[in-house]
């Protein structure tokens, strides 16, 4: 209330039209600024959707994916310099051969298992990944150095800082294009044909294994790569994982399990809806709304945005 | 067993031969038992904590006459007690308040201490000083800020530090200070994280703000685990207070930082309370664009030559680094323990107690900037303050009270670097 009071009496202090303007220009830069950050949201957790929706697995250790990308972009950046290009492309690439990884070494021999060993054994994977990232990272908070995205634009009275702008475009392009990729290919029908059913994929000529090790590369190379960009904003230190693995799952749900755009809208509504809330209500009530809304709409629909009913 | 009573009743005579001017036999030493979390979570500070306590240790037991008034410096020893010296008993109570709890009752039964002293997280001195309070041994707290801790009628619960309150009053003498000098304070605004740290802080300061009719324009309480704070700075930037208090943890601070860069949002000045920017990560990470940022010590290491410089030589030739604030309160308050030990000329407990509470100390008798040491009915230190610090280049720059600053106030700050 005592907000809102401060508002009106702000609104009369000057004139009128002025304030108005200037009033719709924060508005405008928090939805902006929401979206920039839900765009990310969006890229990481579409990583998660495939293996969720596709595979019917849970991925435990997906935010530990994010905090991997993180310090490799810092590795990158500290050892080789290079631009914002140079450290997401080396996160994607990273991640996408650690994803292969853990799929050939660990999740290949865990599917078929009943339900609570595949939980556990991603969630041991993410206590496995966080505390060796303690043990070689220690857990002092990092952040990048400035890079050359470092300044801010500024349209007409919003502040646009460009390695977010740059970040959160980047991701909607790598959503969209995992998304075409995903209905659109050769590749993405044999990846879809493997997680309808295995046996009738293996029939038809395709490597059911081939096809899921890719899916899993894909899906950590997206988390890396958001962690890449998420790293030219936001410090962090090992335990970062947590937070982005628990984002990505209340985006998977909503979007729909298996959904990437279900998964893209879901990024963009919950950044939103954090940004205003926090903005009108105060930055503790951000998460009550979003869970809050999150909860009602699964109780109206529970298969989420997009997801098959 | 009676060649022991013989000896004992041959050290009483010779105490009694000896009379009032040395009630205590010089062989004798003090025993302290100190209470740290040496391992666990908290254990780097566990572990300075331990190193300042052990350069203390050196200062009292041996002669140290370069290192001015500071009491019990000069003299081997503590002189009231023919020259005993003190034996410190370090535990290691892992941050676990009920550990903390247990090893205070050995400390006391096995090993005898004629004192205490820890316990660094505030809710292990909370259960150890109860111990204390039950056997009657006096508890120095040295660190630990929680206001329940002396908010029990506990008579021999002691505590040297600044609480919250100390703090929010010290930030209101400041603005004070500034405004005496033409700045323009007009309104401030307060954004503390939303845990008990953050929550009483905060209340401390709106409270103290309210008693020196200093508008509070907004206050914010966020979660130190936001992934975006853009919402809360432009709260800030629409309400343009004048000066905003940040009580933050580390990832948080960092990034109000980056993000009032981004949003071309810089109030006169930013306030640090402590914590996230006085991590060694806030520098490196943001340090050029958060030029001028104040937060507050109660430690400085002062010009060459002085007696804090000398003690902060003594304690880098030990550990490798310089003393910080959290070190330095726990050695201060030991020395204040010691100082009382001393003139009470005994190793009782209740006559140890009794000096605690006449206790006096001045200024220029401390390493830390306190305006004293004096304890009141509930054993808080009525003259604990702090220094306000400003970063300048890569470090901070003690700025007020400007009789001990070792910089020049920038006001306002400049945010980014020249």
């Amino acid at each position: 209330m005592a907000n809102c009071n401060g508002r009106w009496a702000a609104r009369r202090r000057s004139e009128a039209q002025d304030e108005l303007g200037a009033d719709s220009m924060v508005v405008l830069q928090v939805v902006v600024g929401g979206l920039l950050l839900g765009a990310i949201y969006a890229l990481f957790s579409s990583g998660l959707t495939l293996i969720w929706g596709m595979m019917n697995f849970i991925n435990f250790a997906h935010g530990e994916f994010v905090m991997l990308g993180m310090y490799v972009a810092l590795l990158v950046v500290v050892w080789l310099g290079g631009g914002p290009a140079v450290f997401g492309l080396a996160a994607a690439v990273a991640l996408f051969a650690l994803g292969v990884a853990v799929y050939l070494s660990l999740i290949r021999h865990v599917i078929q298992a009943p339900m609570l060993a595949q939980i556990l054994s991603t969630f041991g994977l993410a206590l496995l990944l966080r505390y060796t990232a303690f043990w070689i990272f220690s857990a002092n908070f990092v952040s990048l150095p400035q890079t050359s995205l470092g300044g801010t634009l500024n349209l007409g009275g919003i502040f646009l800082p460009v390695a977010q702008l740059v970040a959160g475009a980047v991701a909607i392009a790598l959503t969209l294009a995992l998304h075409l990729l995903l209905t659109r290919t050769r590749v993405g029908s044999m990846l879809l044909a493997v997680a309808e059913d295995r046996t009738a994929a293996m029939l038809m000529g395709i490597r059911p294994d081939r096809m899921q090790a890719l899916a899993w590369g894909l899906s950590a190379g997206a988390a890396g790569i958001a962690g890449a960009l998420m790293a030219t904003a936001y410090p962090w230190s090992p335990s970062v994982g947590e937070t982005f693995g628990l984002i990505a799952f209340v985006v998977v749900a909503l979007g729909g399990f298996g959904s990437v755009l279900g998964s893209l809208y879901a990024g963009l509504i919950i950044g939103l809806i954090q940004a205003v809330s926090a903005f009108w209500l105060g930055a503790i009530y951000k998460d009550i709304v979003v869970y809050g809304l999150f909860v009602a709409l699964l109780w109206l629909r529970p298969q989420g945005l997009m997801g098959k009913a | 067993m009676k060649r022991l009573s013989l000896l004992l009743t041959a050290v009483c005579m010779s105490a009694i031969a000896l009379g009032a001017a040395a009630p205590a036999r010089a062989a004798d030493a003090v025993k302290i038992g100190v209470l740290f979390p040496l391992t666990g979570n908290a254990a780097a500070a566990g572990q300075a904590s331990k190193a300042a306590i052990e350069v203390a240790l050196d200062v009292i037991n041996n002669a140290h006459p370069e290192l001015g008034d500071l009491p019990l410096a000069a003299t081997a020893g503590l002189p009231n007690l023919g020259g005993a010296k003190l034996e410190v008993t370090f535990v290691d109570h892992e941050g676990n308040p009920s550990t903390a709890q247990q090893l205070a009752t050995r400390l006391i039964t096995q090993d005898k201490v004629n004192a205490l002293m820890g316990a660094y997280q505030s809710s292990c001195s909370f259960t150890a000083t109860a111990v204390a309070e039950r056997y009657g041994v006096p508890f120095m707290v040295g660190e630990s800020s929680a206001l329940n801790i002396t908010a029990r009628g506990f008579k021999y619960t002691f505590r040297a530090t600044p609480i919250a309150t100390d703090y929010a009053r010290t930030y209101m003498r400041f603005f004070d200070d500034m405004k005496k000098q033409g700045k323009k304070i007009g309104s401030i605004a307060v954004v503390n994280e939303n845990t008990d740290y953050g929550t009483s802080v905060g209340d401390a300061i709106v409270a103290e703000a309210a008693k020196a009719n200093l508008p509070v324009a907004i206050r914010i309480p966020y979660s130190a685990s936001s992934t975006d704070v853009s919402a809360q700075v432009l709260q800030l930037k629409e309400k343009q207070p004048d000066v905003v208090i940040f009580i933050s943890y580390t990832a948080d601070a960092i990034l109000y930082m980056k993000s009032m860069k981004s949003l071309d949002y810089k109030p006169q000045m930013v306030l640090g309370d402590d914590s996230g920017f006085s991590d060694p990560s806030f520098i490196p990470a943001v340090g050029d664009i958060a030029q001028g940022v104040m937060n507050r010590s109660a430690w400085a290491i002062g010009k060459p030559g002085s007696t804090t410089s000398k003690i902060n030589d003594m304690y880098k030739a030990k550990t490798g680094r310089d003393l910080d604030d959290t070190s330095g309160r726990n050695m201060q308050g030991f020395f204040a323990l010691a100082d009382a030990i001393n003139r009470a000329g005994s190793t009782d407990p209740d006559k140890i107690r009794d000096a605690l509470t006449k206790t006096d100390l001045k200024p220029d008798q401390l390493m830390m900037g306190y305006q004293g040491v004096k304890f009141d009915d509930t054993g808080q230190n009525i003259l604990a303050s702090t220094y306000l610090i400003q970063l300048h280049g890569g470090r901070y720059e003690l700025v007020w009270p400007e009789t001990a600053a070792d910089g020049k106030l920038q006001w306002p700050m400049g945010g980014a670097a020249p």
